[in-house]
């Protein structure tokens, strides 16, 4: 049930953000959270929107563009609510490639994005405990 | 005084000259006819026989050789005698696929080391010299070619080979070296490093620098004279000829002495082969008038330059080369290693990679910087950081094994390669060589 995140090559250069985002936006979609990931010479910029299919084709024909699972988990938006989500994960010997973080619509509600090794087992597990994981039908606004 | 290592040939008057290149051409003509048939093939399919040859103006006569002959002959079919005749094989630094290697017998590498200890001489060596050599030793010609001349004239030789400053810099103070072979992008940068220690120029008891295998300007022979306090001498070779040493530089250092009772010289028309007169540009093809092992008659260099007959105050009678001004190919020579472009597009393909590149080469403070741009294509494409990273360290180590230097990759997004008129422009050459 994870949600699909679109990851888009970028030169590191002026300029090349702004165009993307400028796509993006021309296609009326709404991006809910984002990451850069930056080396010398290119970057990847990391999304995820609303619709993600329909952005994925769009961009397609202009950026080398490709999509994966992650999952997103709910937290409060509050201290120390990351802590047992990473124990959960730890414990279940799930390995982190990197993690971005999100606010929620409702009041306090936040949500951390996690690129791991298994995303299936690390959502079983999070649900098994109750913490709550979003699904690319939760993201249509 | 002036000096010469052999005299009686170096100053000899041009009707000698001549005389001994009509006599070998005969000889030569006629011994790869009967012991190469590669290239008897090329005359019958040309119509010539020995019989044809009987002076140097007839060479015209001959097909000629290019690289694409030695690939194809690779490894054996141009070899002039039994291989148990053979003690030496040297090779060409990066080639496609096929390297090319030359044989040699005794009496060719005896002939090359002559041609280095002329150059050696030329630059001021005497038997009171300490020859530091840092070329490349191995397959490369350059460490074995200058080697073998130090020996020649008598020099002590410290046969370093390329690398490890600190040792060279170590060994020079030291050991006192007076004279230095190596390329002049090592040379330069050797000049930068004792300035770095806090050595002035005048610390070192280098007299002179012997440098080649690739193309360097009159500037940066003045900021390595001045550098090193030495004055700088240009060499010239290739490994199909024998190595460095086909032609070299003496103190008027305004041409390059091509040694030809070995080697005679022809410039062409590279489009249709005719041959120019003296002082005109084009590409400079030798014949080698006396190998036995690797006898190439009429082989055409690919480098552009002009032959100047105007009699040389230093009292040397042979005629002398321009530095090369270009290529009539699209070999590029980076920090003395020749690169194809085609050998970059291979290792690409076979890597995965869409074949848009592109090649930058520059020169930094005297040293080549070589960046190859690449469209990353969309199966490698990865959300992970540390995958593409992975894969620009791949690329970069296979691009290394095969050109035998190392670029630097950087990966670009599809279709982002300038393209003029639907080409992709493959190579942008900074560097201000010619």
């Amino acid at each position: 049930m994870a949600i699909t995140q679109l990851s888009v090559f970028l030169m590191n250069q002026p300029g090349a953000l702004v165009d993307a985002v400028s796509a993006i936006s021309g296609a009326g979609a709404n991006i809910r959270a984002m990451s850069i990931a930056e080396a010398n010479d290119f970057g990847i910029l990391r999304i995820i929107v609303s619709d993600s299919d329909r952005i994925c084709k769009l961009l397609g024909d202009k950026y080398l563009i490709s999509k994966t699972e992650v999952v997103a988990a709910r937290m409060d938006d509050r201290s120390g609510a990351l802590y047992p989500i990473l124990a959960v994960l730890s414990e279940a010997n799930i390995n982190i490639e990197y993690m971005y973080a999100f606010t929620g619509s409702g009041p306090d509600e936040a949500y951390v994005v996690f690129r791991v090794n298994d995303a299936k087992t690390a959502e079983e597990v999070l649900n098994a405990n109750g913490i709550s994981t979003l699904s690319d039908e939760n993201l249509k606004l | 005084m002036k000096q010469y290592y052999q005299p009686e040939i170096e100053t000899a008057p041009r009707e000698k000259i001549l005389e001994i290149q009509n006599e070998k051409i005969v000889k030569q003509v006629r011994h790869v006819w009967d012991n190469v048939p590669y290239y008897r093939h090329l005359m019958e399919k040309k119509g010539v026989t020995p019989d044809d040859i009987k002076s140097v103006d007839d060479i015209r006569k001959l097909p000629f050789l290019s690289k694409d002959d030695l690939r194809e002959a690779y490894p054996y079919g141009l070899l002039g005698t039994d291989l148990k005749d053979c003690v030496r094989i040297q090779s060409t630094s990066g080639t496609t696929g096929k390297r090319v290697v030359a044989f040699y017998t005794q009496h060719d590498i005896d002939l090359w080391e002559d041609c280095t200890a002329r150059a050696i001489v030329a630059a001021g060596g005497t038997k009171e010299d300490v020859v530091q050599v840092c070329y490349g030793y191995g397959l490369f010609t350059g460490g074995p070619g200058l080697h073998g001349g130090s020996h020649k004239v008598g020099c002590l030789t410290l046969p370093m080979s390329s690398g490890n400053t600190e040792r060279q810099i170590q060994f020079m103070m030291d050991l006192n070296a007076t004279i230095l072979c190596c390329t002049p992008s090592y040379a330069a940068y050797i000049g930068e490093t004792l300035a770095e220690q806090g050595y002035k120029p005048e610390d070192n008891h280098l007299k002179a620098g012997i440098f080649g295998a690739e193309p360097w300007t009159e500037e940066m022979r003045q900021e390595i004279e001045k550098s090193l306090g030495i004055k700088a001498y240009d060499i010239y070779g290739l490994t199909e000829t024998s190595g460095p040493g086909v032609a070299y530089e003496c103190e008027e250092q305004n041409g390059m002495h091509i040694n030809e009772d070995h080697f005679y010289a022809e410039i062409i028309d590279p489009e249709t082969g005719e041959v120019l007169p003296d002082g005109t540009k084009g590409e400079l093809v030798f014949t080698s008038l006396d190998k036995e092992a690797f006898p190439l008659l009429r082989y055409r260099t690919k480098d552009i330059c002009v032959l100047n007959r105007v009699p040389c105050s230093c009292g040397r009678t042979h005629v002398r080369m321009s530095k090369p001004m270009g290529r009539s190919d699209d070999m590029m020579i980076i920090r003395g290693v020749n690169v194809f472009p085609s050998q970059i597009e291979a290792v690409l393909l076979k890597e995965g990679y869409t074949p848009n590149y592109q090649i930058v080469v520059d020169r930094v403070r005297n040293s080549d910087t070589f960046d190859i741009y690449v469209e990353v294509a969309p199966d490698q494409f990865s959300d992970l950081m540390s995958q593409i990273q992975l894969m620009e360290k791949s690329l970069e180590s296979a691009l290394r094994t095969m050109l035998g230097i190392g670029p630097k990759v950087h990966l670009v997004a599809p279709k982002t390669i300038t393209r003029s008129e639907g080409k992709a422009v493959r190579v942008i050459d900074k560097r201000k060589l010619h």
